[in-house]
């Protein structure tokens, strides 16, 4: 029942991915194009699934635990770091280089297109540079 | 490449994107983020762990054959991109997730809708930083 569930979640997201056009890195990248061929559609694309997720989330935290688990998975950090910081400044610049994100990329790939499974061995490439990267860095400076 | 302003798609699409983030914390206790699931996928804590993350995509990747047969249409698709800016961005953007803690889903949607500092934070860097590399590959280099 857990996994048919995340099978089903993951089909809705990805219709919502695939049906507002996040999946189109055409129209991605003209969202941010405000100098030229501009399309504000992502905007409402956010701003529908934030207050969604908004009203959502304050009903489901009214919960004392998920359904199918002992505690929410919540991160509880809220401080401001150069690490968060730099992670999303550098993600910006390939997003706007590339024209996909992690969660357009994905539904994408259904699409069985050879541009998106470039571009998903490149992202997969990428996450594990950096988490080498990172250990690396941990290691040699344990103050940190 | 000019594409049509779609409010109605986007309004609707959106709040399917939101639907599926408060279905997965109501029913698992997790983040909807895309970097997390993906990254989770390869580097599971256990089998059980593996398989809800193993679901979840195994969902998005049917999505745009779920969307042909209710519609006959694959959803548009355009890459306006040429196969080198595919690989580095995506290269910079595993990068950038991975240092960032999330991306667009993660900090995005749900962080923002938890009112999470971190996430308003990462949101506003990234979605600045993705206007200015826009700005310059279009308008300054003309790619």
């Amino acid at each position: 029942m857990k996994i048919v569930t995340a099978y089903i979640i993951g089909l809705i997201f990805g219709l919502g991915i695939s049906i507002s056009g996040m999946s189109n890195p055409a129209k991605v990248l003209n969202f941010f194009d405000l100098a030229g061929s501009w399309d504000g559609s992502l905007g409402l694309v956010m701003a529908a699934a934030l207050i969604v997720a908004f009203v959502g989330y304050k009903l489901v935290f009214a919960q004392n635990k998920p359904i199918f688990d002992v505690n929410f998975y919540v991160p509880a950090n809220r401080k401001l770091d150069v690490k968060l910081l730099s992670g999303a400044a550098i993600f910006g610049i390939g997003w706007g280089i590339s024209g996909f994100c992690p969660g357009g990329s994905l539904p994408a790939i259904g699409n069985g297109s050879i541009e998106i499974i470039q571009f998903t061995i490149a992202l997969i490439a990428g996450i594990f540079l950096a988490k080498a990267a990172l250990k690396l860095f941990t290691k040699t400076a344990p103050n940190s | 490449m000019e594409t049509l302003f779609t409010p109605y798609q986007a309004l609707g699409g959106g709040a399917l994107i939101g639907l599926a983030s408060v279905l997965l914390m109501w029913t698992h206790g997790r983040i909807m983020g895309a970097t997390g699931i993906l990254a989770g996928f390869f580097t599971p804590s256990s089998l059980a762990d593996w398989s809800w993350r193993a679901a979840i995509l195994l969902g998005m990747v049917s999505a745009p054959v779920a969307y042909l047969l209710v519609s006959g249409n694959m959803p548009a698709f355009n890459v306006p991109v040429s196969t080198n800016m595919l690989v580095i961005g995506g290269l910079i953007v595993g990068c950038g997730v991975t240092l960032g803690s999330g991306c667009t889903s993660g900090h995005g949607v749900c962080g923002m809708a938890r009112l999470s500092p971190r996430s308003i934070a990462a949101t506003l860097t990234f979605m600045l930083t993705t206007a200015i590399t826009v700005y310059i590959v279009r308008h300054i280099l003309g790619m």
